[in-house]
């Protein structure tokens, strides 16, 4: 076994250990920690296939910037103690189960079936910042039109925040 | 100077050199926080006029170490009601990014001789890799979590202040920080490190301060005020704020944690200085070739010393912010600054960019291209 797939299944191990905490730990900011490990272990895993801008981008957004919105709103409310309300059975948790049995499903049949190239501690894949730059702004591409969308639609939300928060303070 | 490249058993010097780095870096980074306590509080005392830390070994040398022993057997005590598992973390998360930044820090530039008369530069970092900035970037934002942690699970109201503090204001600056950072990209045309110090090589007047004047004059300022905003020192210090928060996230901190914290700031300020130096200030270039001479690592060293100088003075002399001026200033001023700038410098370098070099894009390798080293060497800009 190359170094290279050892630290694949280590990391693989915490990152799937963290997983199960968010989900199953009651105390809201553990949980939300453990989101940010999963976040840190997934930025790994880009770095480790050479991706290396995905795997920065992944930890600044990510791990960065928005799951320390997400501590900050959890403290900010400080839901330290378990809320009673979790507790509640609804129709929620049926079909919980039956989307995660489905995601499970689908991504355990694309693994039987060889359906994603199989790169564990192999070659890197290109993710420099030149790379995709070029290929996302290229005017002999698809893709140029889908970025600009999605910088509007980025857009909107600033302005929604901006209008939100102006409403609050009247 | 030229450093034959020695082969030391199955090995070049060239391929340890990365763990030579490693080691000395973090090294040197850990054993200078005792020097950096006493540089500071000499410093002040300095400023303050008086005579600052004098009795513990010769010129009060020792101070720090002493500092250190105190902390190290003090009590360590864990208040009942902490949520004993992050309480433990906090100073460990916060560690951990302040040290994991040194990794992309470039020190020095080598002339290393590879054999049959050909001499090539190696840059003495532990990882020269393509997004070393951005990296840099990711590793700030998560020091965060260490305050804002450790003022949560404190269980205590003035440390959940302080964590709360910490995090509008790490948030708030951050973004100023990261436009400026780009600007700086923009400038040197990379986000490697290495590349980013190797294109200011030359006078005073190639360092990326100089450029785009005044718009790489106007980045700078942005960052070297973000980034004291960033590692929490004064007059940012609102976190820790002695006279209203008690010293606010680490109030509950005893003995050896609260010294986890103390390295912690220290550290940062010596990697963020590091950062500062090598984006604006040239890296390891001597200011005019003229001196030359001195090798690169004594410049770097020399600058770092000078921002640690400019962080003690400015805490001598500012006093604290109040904390909706603190927003004001980051979110009203920094940040349009920061954006014009950035803007502005792109609309330069688009204008001044040959047509010839305008047209037609240049065609993208393969993703399976990547594994070949040429193509790898092509992509390093």
């Amino acid at each position: 076994m190359q170094g290279n797939s050892i630290g694949f299944w280590i990391l693989a191990a915490l990152c799937i250990f963290a997983a199960v905490q968010v989900v199953a730990n009651r105390n809201p900011v553990r949980s939300a920690l453990a989101l940010v490990g999963v976040m840190c272990c997934l930025s790994v895993f880009y770095f480790a296939q050479g991706a290396e801008f995905v795997g920065a981008v992944q930890l600044i957004v990510y791990a960065g910037a928005i799951m320390v919105l997400f501590l900050f709103v959890i403290m900010l409310l400080n839901l330290g103690a378990p809320n009673p309300m979790m507790d509640r059975v609804g129709l929620s948790k049926p079909v919980a189960l039956l989307a995660s049995a489905a995601l499970l499903g689908s991504l355990a049949l694309a693994g039987a079936l060889k359906m994603a190239p199989d790169r564990v501690g192999k070659s890197p894949v290109s993710g420099t910042v030149q790379q995709i730059g070029y290929a996302l702004f290229d005017p002999g591409r698809p893709w140029l039109f889908a970025f600009e969308l999605t910088s509007v639609l980025l857009l909107v939300g600033v302005v929604g925040a901006v209008v939100l928060a102006q409403r609050r303070s009247d | 100077m030229v450093i034959p490249n020695i082969s030391l058993g199955p090995f070049t010097l060239v391929d340890v050199l990365p763990y030579v780095a490693l080691v000395t870096i973090l090294g040197v980074i850990l054993l200078a926080t005792p020097f950096l306590v006493w540089y500071e509080r000499v410093a002040l005392a300095l400023i303050q006029d008086r005579l600052g830390p004098n009795r513990v070994g010769p010129r009060g040398l020792l101070q720090a170490f002493a500092d250190g022993i105190k902390l190290f057997l003090k009590e360590d005590i864990r208040p009942s009601a902490v949520d004993a598992t992050i309480y433990y973390a906090a100073p460990v998360l916060m560690m951990i990014p302040a040290l994991a930044a040194c990794a992309v820090l470039p020190v020095a530039d080598l002339r290393i001789d590879m054999g049959g008369g050909r001499i090539e530069s190696v840059p003495f970092v532990v990882g020269n890799v393509n997004i070393g900035i951005l990296y840099l970037l990711g590793l700030t934002s998560l020091q965060v979590y260490g305050i804002v942690l450790a003022g949560w699970a404190s269980n205590n109201k003035y440390s959940l202040m302080g964590g709360l503090r910490s995090s509008a204001q790490t948030i708030s600056y951050e973004l100023s920080m990261t436009m400026a950072v780009l600007t700086g990209v923009l400038i040197s045309g990379s986000t490697n490190m290495v590349e980013i110090v190797r294109s200011q090589a030359g006078t005073v007047a190639d360092w990326n301060i100089a450029k785009f004047l005044p718009l790489g004059f106007i980045a700078t300022v942005v960052y070297l005020i973000a980034m004291v905003a960033e590692t929490n020192r004064a007059p940012f210090d609102l976190p820790e704020a002695e006279s209203e928060l008690v010293a606010g996230f680490h109030t509950e901190y005893s003995s050896m944690k609260f010294a986890m914290f103390f390295m912690c700031e220290y550290a940062s300020m010596l990697v963020i200085s590091g950062v500062a130096t090598a984006l604006w200030f040239g890296g390891w270039n001597s200011p005019h070739p003229a001196l030359n001479f001195v090798p690169g690592f004594v410049w770097f060293i020399l600058k770092v010393v000078a921002f640690v100088m400019v962080y003690v003075w400015v805490r001598a002399t500012l006093p604290r912010l109040r904390y909706d001026a603190l927003m004001a200033l980051g979110w009203k001023r920094l940040l349009p600054i920061a954006l014009a700038a950035l803007v502005l410098t792109a609309t330069w370098d688009a204008v001044r960019t040959p047509a010839d070099k305008k047209s037609g894009w240049p065609v993208i390798e393969a993703p399976h291209d990547a594994d070949k080293p040429a193509a790898r060497a092509s992509n390093a800009r």
